[in-house]
């Protein structure tokens, strides 16, 4: 019995452990690599330490790529959000043609974002495409939407947000389904408007269920590669050449190793901060939440 | 009596060790691939007479790019097989997806894949690190490879465009042969036969009239008859592919270089006066007369658009407009001709060139098998047939280009085998080799769209030289 008890807790946590091996091991392989020149041009690579870090923060094309990963995750999770808690309010009213949009609303979500992205290029596309030919009645329909690199950037956040946004929607629906009634019904007893009560009772108790969507949504923004790589490729220019795309670029492309991998760990960085602040932002807001409920 | 054995030190001492056992095999792994390297070539173990059923029983595996080339050589396989009793085992991915898995496989260090297609521009890549299995000694060995293989049927230019000395800046045609001609494609002018007659047009001689032409159908063809046509179907995405075709060809022509090489040492080529002037008249070319959503644009839509009478020329690999050319392919088939192109000030038809090659794993464990699939998939016999039964067309072999059964194939294409016949003997590479090529060209592709989207084509020029200078050194 006795090396039963002694051994029974380690093999509680075996698959636990394996779990964590499993990820451990491919992210601390990359970290190792990074070290080195690792590349095609050098099968017997030398270490460099920290060198590659340095090459990528000294890099212009570094600083541009951050840029535009920056501007694509808090475009395209700021719209979501706004959009996202919108349509869940709409159809938060049940009626009959709520229910049926609640199922037409999922369908962007069962495709596969590079899938979308190709779709949207065909419809974005100047002389075929619907899209310029639904615009055309207003006299806008010689858009070239993905040619310059504004276009090029608001077109991968629009299909960005086409994909996503019922993702929102569906969590801030399932977190208005929750929130407990009485409060609700004393507002109207005591003749509080649809915006004060939006304001004052239905955000913050909703709040922990947003934050957990733009969460998950900033935090996949800044690793998007599919919709932006299908419907641009990068282009114009450098213009939408996000650290994702970059990182693509420097270790299969072109086959610097390492030096991709540097990116990517870099990426990495700022996504866990970023997820950091923001866990620890949700936590205080549900506390605050549970004070309105 | 200690009956609670699991404290937290002994936890974190065995969860450390177990997490850092991986880590500190992944140490000693290398970087994957075997260090294990063969002085000399396998194919000096081939002795005795030649036997193509020397390797009867072994199976061969390939990597395959969709392609109708492709297609011929998988309908005629089995011809393979009963000629050597080697059984062939295909995987077929897409051109978006193929060379990068490829890459990862080839870069693994693993022998997944025995043969598999490759491009020139390839070899700058994948020779260097090793792997790539020279053939030249099998192709030198007389018991490895049969007498009716004959080398010397092959154009000399394509056998020269897959060999190097893996030096950067050093000319092809020297050093190890690292694939075989397979199929190839030359870049030359294809038009919509009736938009030109209807608006009286003939093919352009020089660059200048090529951009007038192009402006000139952009603005009178849907007026003509031609709802939403326009000038010219010119690839524009932002990925080297947009670089090698129309483009190098006309820059080619107008005798200018991506690289100056001295002493080894390369020096971009592309911020010259000459060529600053040459990128900017490209661009306003494609302005004027080019595709709406030019930025796009892969070989797939220029193909297409010549196809659905959106494009009235395409410059373009002639492979391109043929498969929207042949009888039934698509609205403008038998209203497709080819023409050379434009020649450049001296008179140049120096023409840049696709060459689809076979090459060998460096790391396969049937190399000798192998070597027979490559000699009989790139043999008379199958690319005679391949030419004449399937669309494996611009022969890699004289001997196909002048066979009476290709030719009468061809002829009903109005210029198809002229425009080959002038072009073949001078298009060859036209880029300086070096292992950068991928990178150079993605950011060329790139500064060709910012010169197309308006801003200085002498800044932005500068700007990728500078930056290649350093990549390339």
């Amino acid at each position: 019995m006795g090396w039963r008890l002694t051994l029974r807790p380690y093999l509680l946590i075996v698959p636990a452990l394996l779990l964590t091996c499993g990820i451990l091991y491919p992210f601390g392989l990359g970290l190792y690599y990074t070290l080195f020149d690792f590349s095609a041009s050098t099968p017997q690579p030398d270490m460099v330490r920290f060198e590659n870090y340095a090459t990528v923060f000294t890099q212009e094309a570094f600083w541009n790529s951050a840029w535009v990963t920056v501007l694509y995750a808090v475009g395209a999770a700021a719209t979501e959000t706004v959009l996202g808690v919108a349509v869940a309010l709409l159809l938060h009213r049940s009626s009959l043609v709520g229910r049926i949009l609640e199922k037409i609303l999922i369908l962007p979500l069962m495709i596969a974002p590079v899938i979308a992205a190709i779709m949207w290029k065909l419809m974005l596309q100047p002389s075929v495409g619907v899209v310029n030919h639904l615009l055309k009645p207003f006299g806008l329909g010689g858009v070239q939407w993905t040619d310059t690199p504004t276009g090029a950037l608001l077109s991968s956040i629009a299909v960005d947000v086409w994909v996503y946004t019922p993702f929102v929607a569906i969590l801030a629906l399932a977190g208005l389904r929750s929130l407990p009634t009485s409060p609700f019904e004393a507002a109207a007893v005591d003749g509080a408007g649809w915006w004060y009560t939006f304001r004052r009772l239905t955000l913050p108790m909703l709040w922990p269920y947003v934050l957990v969507a733009v969460i998950f949504r900033f935090m996949d923004s800044l690793k998007v590669f599919d919709i932006i790589y299908a419907l641009t490729e990068g282009g114009p220019g450098d213009s939408t050449v996000v650290l994702q795309i970059r990182a693509y670029l420097e270790a299969i492309r072109f086959q610097r190793y390492s030096f991709g991998i540097s990116y990517t760990v870099v990426l990495w960085a700022v996504v866990y901060l970023a997820a950091m602040v923001l866990v620890k932002r949700l936590g205080k807001i549900q506390r605050k939440a549970a004070e309105v409920k | 009596m200690d009956t609670h054995p699991h404290d937290r030190r002994r936890f974190l001492a065995l969860t450390a060790a177990a997490a850092a056992t991986p880590l500190l095999s992944a140490c000693g792994a290398g970087f994957g691939g075997d260090d294990k390297k063969s002085d000399g070539s396998a194919a000096d173990d081939v002795t005795g007479s030649f036997d193509w059923r020397r390797e009867k029983g072994t199976t061969v595996k390939a990597l395959l790019n969709k392609h109708p080339y492709t297609d011929a050589l998988v309908a005629d396989l089995k011809s393979f097989t009963e000629q050597t009793g080697i059984k062939v085992e295909y995987d077929v991915f897409p051109e978006d997806n193929y060379f990068d898995k490829l890459t990862v496989d080839l870069s693994s260090g693993r022998a997944s894949y025995d043969v598999f297609m490759l491009g020139a521009y390839m070899v700058w890549q994948y020779g260097p690190p090793g792997w790539l299995e020279d053939l030249g000694p099998w192709m030198r060995n007389s018991s490895a490879t049969a007498a009716e293989w004959d080398q010397a049927d092959f154009f000399p230019n394509l056998l020269q465009a897959d060999q190097w000395s893996l030096k950067a800046g050093a000319p092809l045609g020297q050093g190890g042969q690292y694939a075989l001609p397979w199929g190839w494609e030359t870049n030359v002018v294809a038009y919509n036969t009736e938009v030109f007659r209807k608006l009286g047009l003939r093919p352009a001689e020089s660059f200048d009239e090529l951009r007038d032409l192009a402006a000139t159908i952009k603005r009178k063809a849907p007026g003509a008859g031609f709802d939403g046509m326009y000038g010219i179907a010119v690839r524009g995405s932002r990925s080297w592919a947009t670089i090698h075709p129309g483009f190098m060809t006309m820059y080619a022509r107008n005798g200018l270089r991506d690289f100056t090489v001295d002493g080894g040492k390369l020096t971009p080529a592309m911020n010259t006066p000459e060529a600053v002037a040459f990128t900017e008249d490209w661009a306003g070319m494609v302005k004027q007369g080019g595709p709406p959503s030019w930025t796009s644009y892969t070989w797939y839509q220029c193909s297409s658009d010549l196809g659905a009478r959106k494009a009235g020329m395409l410059f373009d690999a002639d492979t391109a407009a043929y498969f929207q050319a042949v009888d039934g392919a698509s609205p403008a088939s038998g209203k497709i001709a080819f023409h050379p192109g434009p020649k450049g000030p001296d008179g140049s038809l120096a023409t840049n060139m696709w060459i689809w090659s076979l090459g060998m794993n460096a790391k396969s464990r049937r190399k000798s098998a192998s070597w027979l699939f490559l000699q009989w998939a790139t043999g008379k016999e199958h690319l005679r047939k391949g030419a004449i039964t399937h669309n494996h067309i611009d022969p890699v072999r004289r001997s196909v280009s002048q066979d009476a059964a290709y030719k009468n194939k061809m002829r009903h294409l109005p210029g198809f085998l002229d425009t080959f016949e002038t072009v073949v003997d001078q298009t060859k590479i036209q880029f300086t080799p070096q292992a950068q090529f991928f990178d150079a060209t993605t950011s060329w592709a790139a500064a060709l769209q910012e010169i197309y989207g308006g801003q200085g084509a002498k800044s932005v020029l500068d700007d990728l030289a500078g930056e290649l200078a350093d990549k390339v050194d």
